[in-house]
Formats: C-alpha cells, sequence, structure tokens
C-alpha cells in the first residue's frame, strides 16, 4: 500500500516535472515563425502577453463588427493574423498558418486546442482577380486585407490586390 | 395642489436631459465620421440610410451569355470548389454551391423566350431569416440578406424556406478558398451583393461589372433609397416587377421585361 502511495507520488512529480519543463520552454520559445512578416515587429497589435491570452475573444468580437455591422477597419482580423504571421517555404509559397510548425498550428497543437477558424477562413493570404482592372487604380488594401506577394489560388490569374 | 403644468415641465426636463445626452454621445461618431471619407474601408456601422437593390432588364439579358455567373464565380471563390473524388457528376451539379443561375422562361402560348439571372433577391422581409433557428440568417442595417456563418447550424431551413432557390449548402470540406470569402462544409450560402466591395467604398458588383464589359448592361446595382442613384431613376423609368411579388416580401432585386 505504502509502496504504491510511493510510486504513485513518483509518477506524478515526474508528470508535474515533464510539464513544468515543457511550459518553460514554451514560454521562453518565441513562437512567431521566422520569415513572417510578424518576425520584424516588435510587437503584434498588442502586448504578446495578452495576445497569447486573449487573442480569440478580440477577433471573436471583431468578428460580429465585420459580418453584421460591415466594419472591415478593424484593428484585430483572422486576415490580420495569417497575412502577418504567414511564413514562406522554401520554395517561396505561403505555408498554411495551421500546418503543424507554422504559427497558429503549432501551438493549438501544443494546447491541445482544436480550433476551427480554418474549417472555413484561408489560411494563406489570397487575392481575387480583377474583373475590371482599370477599377482597381489607386485602391489600397486595408488592413486585414491580403498583404502584398499573397498566394493566388489555381485559376486565379493577374493578382491584383484590393 | 397637482398642477398639470408642471407634469408637462418634467416631461420637457426629461426630454431635454435625453437630448443632451444624445448631443455628447454623436460628438465621438463624429471624428469617426470624419475619417471615413478618406479611409476606404469602413469604419463605422452600416446603416439603413441606405438599401441596395438591384435591376435587371431581361430585355438585355442575352441568350448563352453567363459572363455575370462566371464573374460571381471568380469574385467569391465558388470557383474553386473541386467535386469530391467518386462522386457522381450529376449530384455534383445538384450540389455545387451557385449564387447566381440563369434561368430561361418560355412562354408556352406565344413562344417569347426570356433570360434572366436568378440570384438572392435581397428580400425586405426574408422568409429565409425568420425561419432561421440560430439567427446565422440576418438581414444587415444596409439591406443586404447574408448568413453569419459562425452561427449556421446547416439546418438548411432557409433552403426550404426561400422562394427563390437562391442559397446552397456546402457538402463537403473545401480545401481552396479566398481570404475575402470564407467557406466551410455545414453552412449555407448566397449573393451578398459583394459585401465585401460595399465593405471597401467600391460602387458595384462583379456581375454587374462583367453585364457591362459584355456590352449588355442588364443589371444595375445601386442604393433603392437614394432617388438620384442610377439604380432609382432607372425604376422610376421603366416598368419593372418583383418575381413572386404575390408573398409581399418587397424584394431588393426587381426585373423588367419579365
Amino acid at each position: 500500500m505504502a509502496n504504491a502511495l510511493l510510486r504513485g507520488s513518483f509518477i506524478s512529480l515526474g508528470l508535474a516535472g515533464a510539464l513544468l519543463a515543457l511550459a518553460v520552454q514554451a514560454a521562453g520559445n518565441n513562437f512567431v515563425v521566422t520569415g513572417s512578416q510578424a518576425a520584424n515587429e516588435k510587437s503584434c497589435v498588442e502586448p504578446t502577453d495578452f495576445m497569447r491570452r486573449n487573442h480569440m475573444e478580440v477577433i471573436k468580437h471583431q468578428r460580429d463588427e465585420t459580418v453584421h455591422g460591415g466594419i472591415r477597419s478593424t484593428k484585430h482580423s483572422l486576415a490580420g493574423c495569417i497575412a502577418c504571421h504567414g511564413a514562406k517555404g522554401p520554395t517561396g509559397d505561403l505555408l498554411p498558418v495551421n500546418d503543424e510548425k507554422q504559427f497558429c498550428g503549432a501551438c493549438h497543437d501544443f494546447a491541445a486546442v482544436r480550433l476551427n477558424c480554418f474549417d472555413c477562413h484561408a489560411t494563406v493570404p489570397t487575392a481575387r482577380p480583377a474583373a475590371q482592372p482599370n477599377r482597381d487604380s489607386g485602391r489600397s488594401s486595408g488592413s486585414g486585407l491580403p498583404a502584398p506577394g499573397t498566394k493566388l489560388p489555381p485559376g486565379h490569374s493577374q493578382p491584383a490586390l484590393r | 395642489m397637482n398642477n398639470p403644468s408642471e407634469e408637462i415641465d418634467q416631461g420637457r426636463r426629461g426630454f431635454l436631459g435625453a437630448a443632451a445626452g444624445v448631443a455628447t454621445m454623436t460628438l465621438a461618431p463624429g471624428v469617426l465620421l470624419h475619417t471615413i471619407a478618406s479611409a476606404q474601408p469602413r469604419s463605422e456601422r452600416v446603416t439603413d440610410a441606405v438599401r441596395y437593390g438591384m435591376l435587371i432588364d431581361t430585355t438585355r439579358c442575352a441568350e448563352g451569355c453567363s459572363a455575370c455567373v462566371s464573374a460571381c464565380n471568380q469574385e467569391n471563390g465558388l470557383d474553386l470548389q473541386r467535386m469530391p473524388a467518386g462522386m457522381d457528376p450529376e449530384k455534383w451539379d445538384r450540389q455545387e454551391a451557385r449564387w447566381i443561375r440563369k434561368v430561361k422562361l418560355e412562354d408556352k402560348l406565344t413562344g417569347r423566350i426570356t433570360n434572366l439571372p436568378m440570384l438572392c433577391q435581397h428580400c425586405e422581409h426574408p422568409p429565409c431569416v425568420d425561419v432561421c433557428p440560430t439567427a446565422a440568417s440576418f438581414k444587415r442595417a444596409d439591406g443586404i440578406v447574408m448568413v453569419d456563418r459562425h452561427l449556421c447550424i446547416g439546418c438548411r431551413y432557409c433552403m426550404m424556406a426561400c422562394p427563390y432557390k437562391a442559397r446552397s449548402f456546402i457538402h463537403a470540406e473545401v480545401e481552396e478558398k479566398l481570404t475575402l470569402a470564407p467557406r466551410g462544409k455545414g453552412c449555407v450560402e448566397s449573393c451578398n451583393l459583394c459585401v465585401h466591395r460595399r465593405d471597401n467604398g467600391e460602387d458595384s458588383t462583379a456581375c454587374a461589372d462583367a453585364c457591362a464589359a459584355q456590352g449588355h448592361h442588364a443589371i444595375i446595382f445601386g442604393d433603392l433609397k437614394n432617388p438620384e442613384s442610377t439604380l432609382s431613376k432607372a425604376l422610376a423609368a421603366m416598368p419593372s416587377r418583383q418575381i413572386r411579388e404575390n408573398l409581399a416580401l418587397n424584394t431588393g432585386v426587381r426585373y423588367s421585361g419579365v
């Protein structure tokens, strides 16, 4: 009985130690992916600590403002996350942010959180082609819209960002 | 002792207090109003000061032309849909999401043929909104009827309620999508009058642009509430109808020549 208790406490101690080691590793790591726009920024749209805990809250409020209110100039947006945190692969292709080793995927995998943003949302910034090129002159892409150098899906030629 | 004039004074006081409150509240949006004129993406909530709509002149809609459909497909990433492996192509033809479809009508008595694009009619009283159990189907303040796919549970009541067969259900996972047009398995979607264009201050829709580029000019898009808009002037000038006007839905999309 006492042996079992002792063994049990050793196991829990060991587990706690392993968790602590992982947590320290996680806290020490900067999860911003090399090669992404975010790697060159001093901080995210909010302080990093705040974003680590509350990123889902701020985009949850923003999505209602955008879908129902039509506000597209918000400071927080999922499209903004993807445009800034997406990295390029060795061939120059944009890597999906939810890939195992990419910004969203790596952390959610570590935290064992299944996220379903990307069931619907694009994982790389994608642009639509210009139906009427003359209509695009002088238009700049607003915040939350694809950043320059966005990947174009097959079948879409003439990248012209709006 | 109870002087009625005093009560009236009380009322006035309350009104004046409220008016002062409103005046101070509008000061903050005033700052935003200034920025909206210069910045392209919208920074204030949409209001019901506008109601977007369309007039489709079916006499100008050419048989065999599907420029509006392809433009819509490309604009909203519908052309990125892929038939799931092993699926019956006929079934895929029925299931593939479409926001506009070309319809050809023939009067059996006279033989007269009418072509028209059929899309979400953006009703003032949308049946799809009435039946939605989660309020995912909603009408935006500016009259655009759309689906908040964060709330959609995929029950498809709205598809049953729509008299125009305007809505599509996404049956399978979608690999590729555009940033501006999220799309995923289990949600319903339909024409949103190119809502991203509305919010970025552009003045037309993909279908109307494509139709004009073909030289047909069958689709006029605009603001139904502005008497000076091209749309309002065209509606005042030519006879037009709402399809299924007997349902009294007050559609935002009107047709002439039908």
